[in-house]
């Protein structure tokens, strides 16, 4: 099982758990970023840090720290 | 009253992006009334509309993707939805109005106002952007499967109001709709149980029952689900320590169970939304290509995306920047100013109350009105980035930068429009929705070099920087006066980034907040949404800022003025004053201005002016603090007019102007006011007062300091208390003192 972060541009997966239950894991949850929920990575920033991804329809920007504690299949 | 003809009072509520506040603007037009819930930062707007006479009250409720309250500002909105504050009307109704095309998402909020049991009306909005991106939808089918009153509407062309209006007066008539909880069965009973729990709490206590309301359900589940430790500590009544202790109990229960708090919450409200839009919408089989994706494939490209923002963002500071002067808007306010002023002479005799209409009120009301100019262009462009979507792209491009001085993208435009006025740029803080992130940014805004700052560079510079210049004739670059401005904007630029570090390291240190942001579809702005922002916030400073601007006008022009005692005036002065004036008055009107006495009689006027200056409270204030400015190389004279100079840092070239024997009137262009400055000399010495390490630590100062009475009240505004202000004022002065005294001693000796 892989973390978010390291995903290629353009790759799509399914977010498997989110570490933590502190409020950042908890905002990515209720932005859709639930166990189960398919979504791609649409593209970095031109500075390398935020990523864009595309989870439940509509796209979502997330730091690279953040991605990080999604666990992906 | 009867249901049938009270006033239905209505909360609006939605996730941001969703056309909710054109939904508000369209319902309301300009009936509304817009203030701040007390001791947050929570803007409160309330509006009015109405249908076959039945009136209703519009609550528009900040836009938010969860109603999980975490924080004070996000109490308020559930405070409000639950009928819990005694400043909003209990609520009738709630309106939510949701996007078409995100349908997922947005049901995730829905799913929390439907526990709260009002009757709930969904408006159905962007059904458009969700045909643009394939989508079917299947309304009748979401009606039977989502058992609540849904009106498709388009906000941003006002169709479906009618019906929107109907609906909601209808869903007042009827009983609230009874939508089946999303969690599971066991999570329902640790509610429950809770629940009577906290009811018996409430009236057991001495007999007051009343001073312990029970809680809501609705806030119990938060409780139990609120691991952030927020609801625990807020001191509502009826959390009492057993009550908590059971909470942990219930949550050991349910994670044995395998239903873990916080995580369930997301888990269940998400199955429930899918359960409701199980056939509603209809993907097409291959991802359709939007408009929003051709644009985004250049917006956030490494190369073209980085070149659009940076296309974008000088664009927006050279409008900021330039507009005032292009639509000659300056120059008009000061005309009129001019206007009223001489419209003043003419009625007021000479004296006190002539001084205070001009002085006082007019040249404080121009202060005001001088900004906006500025905050209807920024809020304009801003208000047009937000609309067409591009605002979340820019905070997109920019977060890492940002980010390593602790504050996230979202802070990028707000300071680089303090580079044209802190004033806008404070008020555009609103879209930074993390607290701590939003004071660093309204803390650190004002010390960037806004434009104010610019007369007095200008006059400083052209009057002891040395001009030396590569090339010659027309081509001569003044290298010197360049670098010596671009110093000022580069050291307001460290400075801030410095402040913004210790701030987060010390004051609003804290774990760093998500950044979790919605990247919205694009879309051409509503003309009437850009107007009305950039309306409602000329207004908001106008009115809010003004009055207090106005009455710090007044007082220093009082102390300027006051207490005006001719025995202290040299006597041979105003003897040689009334005998020139009774020449001129017994010359003809035509030839008056031509006599040398008119020349003569406007020098000792001005010398006059200065010496009742000198004995003002204000003259007597800039005396008593000499010792203190003394070390940055400053007399008398400059310290005053640093203190005059609090209202606005740009009325200091006109106050050097008076205290120097010119007159009112001088600006930083005069020649006149140059060779003065030049020729200053320390009392009783022939000392000029002003070299160059002179002129530069008066820069540093007025680069550094808080000297703007608009910043400081627009930031009391902004946060709703007179801490922060005070903060700033305290911190900003500090710093430019110092760096002001490291800068002329430093100089002097450079030069020794």
């Amino acid at each position: 099982m892989s973390s978010l972060a390291t995903f290629k541009v353009g790759s799509s997966g399914k977010v498997a758990t989110i570490e933590g239950d502190d409020e950042i894991s908890l905002r990515l949850m209720e932005m859709g970023l639930t166990p189960g929920a398919p979504f791609t990575l649409i593209g970095v920033a031109p500075l390398g840090d935020p990523l864009e991804l595309e989870v439940r329809g509509y796209r979502l920007s997330i730091r690279r720290s953040e991605a990080q504690r999604i666990h992906v299949i | 009253m009867s249901v049938a003809t009270r006033t239905i009072t209505v909360a609006l509520i939605g996730n941001p992006n969703t056309g909710k506040s054109t939904l508000f603007n369209v319902l309301s037009g300009l009936r509304q009334r817009v203030g701040n819930y007390p001791g947050v930062t929570v803007e409160k707007k309330i509006g009015r509309t109405q249908l076959h006479g039945r009136q209703f009250t519009v609550v528009d409720l900040p836009g938010t993707y969860s109603l999980a309250p975490r924080s004070p500002d996000e109490m308020v909105t559930v405070d409000v939805l639950l009928g819990r504050r005694d400043d909003v009307q209990p609520i009738d109704v709630v309106l939510c109005i949701v996007d078409a095309s995100n349908l997922e998402r947005n049901l995730y909020l829905v799913s929390q106002v439907l526990e709260l049991g009002l009757p709930t009306v969904v408006a159905l909005n962007m059904i458009d952007v969700a045909r643009d991106k394939g989508l079917a939808l299947d309304v009748e089918r979401l009606r039977r499967q989502l058992p609540v009153r849904i009106v498709p509407v388009q906000a941003n062309r006002g169709i479906g109001l009618a019906d929107l209006k109907k609906q909601l007066v209808a869903a007042v008539e009827s009983p609230a709709p009874n939508v089946a909880s999303p969690f599971p069965e066991a999570f329902q009973q640790e509610v429950e149980q809770l629940s009577q729990r906290a009811s018996s709490n409430g009236h057991t206590d001495n007999g007051h029952a009343d001073s312990k309301a029970p809680l809501p359900r609705y806030l119990i589940e938060r409780l139990l689900l609120d691991t952030s430790g927020y609801l625990a500590s807020s001191g509502l009544d009826a959390i009492d320590e057993p009550l908590l202790g059971e909470v942990r109990d219930a949550r050991s229960r349910l994670a044995k169970a395998g239903l873990s708090v916080p995580g369930i919450e997301a888990l269940a409200r998400y199955e429930w939304a899918g359960s409701v839009l199980s056939g509603v919408v209809t993907r097409p089989a291959q991802r359709k290509v939007t408009l929003t994706d051709r644009i985004d494939r250049i917006l956030t490209h490494r190369v073209w995306g980085a070149l659009v923002f940076l296309v974008v963002m000088l664009l927006l500071f050279l409008t900021v920047y330039y507009v005032p002067d292009i639509t000659r808007a300056s120059a008009t306010i000061d005309w009129l100013m001019e206007l009223a002023s001489g419209g003043v002479a003419r009625v007021v005799p000479e004296g006190a109350l002539r001084s205070l209409l001009t002085t006082g009120v007019i040249q404080g009301v121009g202060g005001v009105i001088v900004f906006l100019p500025q905050i209807f262009t920024l809020f304009f462009f801003i208000a047009v980035l937000e609309d067409c979507g591009y605002m979340a792209r820019a905070a997109y491009l920019m977060d890492k930068l940002m980010s390593r001085i602790g504050l996230s993208g979202k802070s990028f435009i707000p300071l680089l429009s303090s580079f044209a006025c802190a004033v806008p740029a404070i008020m555009a803080t609103r879209v930074i929705e993390n607290r701590r992130d939003r004071l660093v940014t309204i803390l650190v805004a004002p010390l960037m070099s806004c434009s104010a700052r610019l007369p007095v560079y200008t006059l400083l510079i052209a009057a002891f920087i040395p001009n030396l210049t590569i090339g010659s004739g027309r081509f001569a670059i003044p290298w010197l006066h360049a670098l010596t401005l671009f110093a000022m904007y580069a050291l307001t630029i460290v400075a801030g980034v410095a402040a913004a570090w210790v701030f987060k390291k010390t004051l609003f240190r804290g774990p760093t907040p998500p950044f979790v942001m919605e990247l919205p579809s694009y879309k051409v702005p509503g003309l009437w949404v850009v107007l009305h922002r950039m309306f409602e916030q000329g207004w908001a400073f106008v009115y809010r800022a003004g009055t207090l601007i106005l009455a710090v006008s007044i007082l220093v022009w009082a102390l300027a003025y006051y207490p005006r005692d001719e025995a202290r005036i040299d006597a041979s002065l105003l003897a040689r004053q009334a005998a020139l004036q009774q020449q001129l008055n017994a010359a003809g009107a035509a030839e008056r201005d031509a006599l040398p006495a008119a020349a003569q009689l406007a020098a000792i006027d001005n010398h006059i002016a200065a010496a009742h200056l000198e004995n003002s409270y204000l003259g007597r204030m800039g005396k008593a603090i000499e010792p203190l400015v003394r070390p940055l190389g400053w007399d008398w004279r400059i310290g005053c007019a640093a203190i005059a100079s609090f209202p606005a840092r740009e009325v200091v070239v006109a106050t050097l102007g008076v205290i120097y024997n010119l007159g009112e009137g001088q600006d930083e262009g005069s020649d006149e006011l140059k060779d003065t400055l030049r020729a200053a000399t320390w009392a009783g010495t022939d000392r000029p007062v002003f070299n160059i390490p002179v002129a530069l630590s008066i820069m540093v100062f007025f680069a550094l300091c808080a000297q703007c009475a608009s910043t400081l009240a627009v930031m009391r505004r902004e946060t709703g208390t007179w801490r922060w202000p005070a903060l700033t004022f305290v911190y900003m002065t500090t710093l430019a003192y110092v760096a002001a005294l490291v800068t002329y001693q430093v100089g002097m000796w450079i030069g020794s």
